[in-house]
């Protein structure tokens, strides 16, 4: 019997490699859809956020005006939480076998990865909506354009996708769900913390001013803000600094320095596993 | 490393064995191969789908591979048939190009799997151990996601999705999760996943371990179909029986390196040509009658001490049962029950990876194992009938010798109990 020729899509290049990428984003979806508590889990960890810091930390930090501020942080920390996701999907594919099942058929190696950071890049389209909501509920609004929102909405989306591909890496080299489940989660408390998401970085020290004022968490929420036209109540307002002046622009830059950097990582990681 | 190791392995063929085996003297510490491995000719690739030289791979400390080869003629099914830990999965892995070789060189379906893995995956199908269903998408979903993984389009997918479900009865349950499925159903949709994109080369990596009777069934209907349509078929399995239904060839392999090759056939007259088995009524007779039969050819007889029966292989057939039987009643021995019957493969296996010894006289790997409660040696041989083949150098002094029981191909027998049959 002739084989089938490898057929309608080209056998390699980036083409196929989106190509198959959409192909597993279209199946990790389907699992997402088959287990509704997942998401739902998923989705209670920001809105749980919103409201802690929205009503235990907000009266103290500005009221009405700081929970219109702090959007802008938990949309940035809801999506790089979500790279966790991206570390837990992987390994639970490896252990379960359909890294093997997938390493198996002519596709290209960056594709399986492609397909998990595209999955949960959709992942962070539905959080970021449910968190809209949310922050609509507690007094937040979009006070810019609508043009502006729009590019809101797809910087944070921009920094999803580049921080899934750190979360890619974690789950590569963690290798099992549990390890990815813990290494997935450890570097998010102080990455999403240690920023101006949710405070000024004027009250910190020193060598820890530095990091919040550089961190791509703060580049991307102080961009978010500006974005939505949400000013900063006066204790929380950032000091002007390279990065505040320049949020959108270094936001940008930092989520394709991210991607630059780790989308190698990952896919040689990947292909190292692959070697066996 | 170098792909091309030196064979010293004599060109020792399968015939049908008439005499014993040269077999090597107490188990050697796998220096070089058994001699019942005829040398692999350079790999041609005209008309192999499979071919492998020298094959090594260690995990640490441990080889894995110690040089592994195989050939598999374009549309054949090859058996390769070990223990656990024999290296079976590596041997799959690395044709499979799941795993690179550290030596040695593997060409699948015309190319290379190292230089070529490309090429390669999209000739092939696997499914087995390491191949895996996702239990969340349902049957359809799974093959849908294969089959255009394997570069198909969306309706080209959709129409071959149909196809294999009809083809793999999995049509009613077709739009259900696969995590609900059976074993049986489940190695099915695995396998229907394998055989998507029509491939040249399929690799099943013990596709029934773990299954029931009937899924068994199934799966060998699979294989036997696939097979029927040309496909040339790699599959490992621990079960003899497995690699003698389905198995055009069959590679013995432990350690990590393919210990014996041949069909089943071969490999059966490899180790002898038939078994008898026979009971004595009285367990004080058995002594008495591993004697006689001791005294009717080369080969030793064993004896089961747990169930009482004695097995001794032969080359002569009903011939050497009935001098059997005449020696045993001139010896005034009760026989039970008698059965003659070709080795099977778990006596070729046992023979060729140490377990037993049987075939051949002077090369007991349980020396010093003498029978119970035996009588004075050289008294049986006088009661040996004329057609009793007998080489010369196994006269009456060795009888002792050739008393040795061997307890693992014995208790390999009373597993097996339900074999006894007459052949004409």
């Amino acid at each position: 019997m002739a084989a089938l020729s490898p057929a309608a899509a080209p056998a390699a290049g980036p083409a196929r490699t989106v190509r198959d990428g959409m192909i597993i984003a279209w199946r990790n979806l389907l699992n997402l859809r088959r287990t509704p508590g997942s998401v739902i889990a998923a989705l209670i960890q920001p809105l749980m956020f919103v409201l802690l810091l929205a009503y235990v930390f907000g009266g103290s930090l500005g009221g009405d005006g700081y929970r219109s501020f702090l959007m802008g942080g938990i949309f940035a920390q809801a999506v790089t939480f979500n790279a966790s996701f991206t570390a837990i999907g992987l390994a639970s594919d490896m252990d379960k076998g359909m890294v093997d099942r997938f390493r198996a058929l002519p596709m290209p190696r960056g594709s399986v990865i492609l397909g998990r950071t595209l999955s949960d890049l959709a992942m962070s389209a539905v959080t970021l909506t449910v968190t809209s909501l949310c922050g609509l509920l507690v007094g937040w609004r979009v006070e810019g354009t609508a043009l502006d929102a729009v590019r809101g909405y797809l910087l944070v989306l921009v920094f999803a996708f580049a921080m899934s591909w750190v979360g890619a890496t974690v789950g590569l080299v963690a290798r099992s769900v549990e390890v990815a489940q813990s290494a997935g989660l450890v570097w998010l408390f102080p990455i999403t913390f240690v920023s101006s998401a949710f405070v000024s970085v004027t009250s910190m020290p020193g060598p820890l001013r530095v990091v919040a004022e550089w961190n791509p968490v703060s580049a991307t929420a102080t961009a978010a803000r500006s974005l939505f036209g949400n000013d900063a109540p006066a204790a929380v307002a950032p000091p002007q600094s390279w990065p505040v002046e320049h949020a959108t622009g270094y936001a940008l830059l930092c989520a394709l320095g991210v991607i630059a950097v780790f989308m190698p990582i990952a896919v040689g990681r990947y292909r190292r596993i692959a070697r066996g | 490393m170098s792909p091309a190791q030196p064979r010293t392995r004599p060109a020792a063929h399968l015939g049908p064995a008439r005499a014993p085996l040269p077999e090597p003297a107490p188990r050697p510490p796998r220096a070089g191969p058994h001699p019942l491995v005829p040398p692999v000719a350079a790999a041609s690739g005209g008309g192999e789908a499979i071919s492998a030289e020298g094959l090594t791979r260690r995990f640490g400390d441990k080889v894995a591979l110690a040089g592994v080869d195989l050939r598999v003629p374009a549309g054949s099914v090859l058996g390769l048939l070990g223990p656990n830990g024999a290296g079976k999965t590596t041997t799959v892995r690395i044709l499979t190009t799941l795993l690179r070789p550290d030596g040695g060189r593997a060409r699948v379906a015309g190319y290379d799997v190292v230089g070529e893995p490309s090429a390669v995956r999209a000739r092939i199908g696997l499914s087995g151990q390491y191949a895996a269903v996702d239990e969340r998408l349902t049957a359809r979903e799974n093959l849908y996601l294969v089959a255009r993984l394997y570069g198909m389009g969306r309706r080209t997918a959709r129409a071959h999705t149909a196809g294999l479900l009809e083809r793999f009865a999995l049509g009613e349950a077709a739009d259900r999760p696969s995590g609900g499925f059976s074993g049986g159903m489940r190695r099915r949709l695995d396998l229907a996943g394998a055989l998507a994109a029509r491939p040249e080369v399929v690799f099943l990596d013990e596709p029934t371990t773990g299954l029931d009777p009937r899924g068994r069934n199934d799966t060998w209907e699979a294989v036997q179909e696939l097979v029927a349509q040309g496909t040339t078929v790699l599959l490992t399995t621990q079960y003899l029986e497995e690699a003698d239904a389905l198995a055009d060839t069959i590679s013995v392999i432990d350690h990590g390196r393919v210990i014996a090759r041949g069909t089943a056939p071969e490999l059966k007259a490899a180790v002898g040509g038939e078994r008898i088995t026979l009971t004595v009524t009285d367990p004080a007779a058995r002594g008495r009658a591993c004697e006689a039969l001791a005294a009717l050819g080369p080969h030793r007889p064993a004896l089961d001490p747990r169930t009482g029966s004695v097995t001794v292989a032969t080359e002569h057939g009903t011939d050497a049962l009935r001098t059997a039987l005449e020696s045993l009643a001139a010896e005034r021995v009760d026989v039970r029950d008698v059965a003659l019957a070709p080795p099977t493969l778990d006596d070729v296996f046992l023979t060729l990876t140490g377990g037993a010894s049987g075939a051949s006289p002077g090369a007991g790997s349980t020396p010093g194992a003498a029978a119970p409660a035996a009588p004075a040696p050289g008294a049986g041989p006088s009661a040996a009938g004329p057609s009793a083949a007998r080489p010369s150098g196994s006269g009456p002094s060795e009888g002792g010798r050739r008393r040795v029981f061997s307890r693992r191909r014995g208790t390999e027998r009373a597993r097996k109990g339900g074999a006894h049959a007459w052949r004409p």
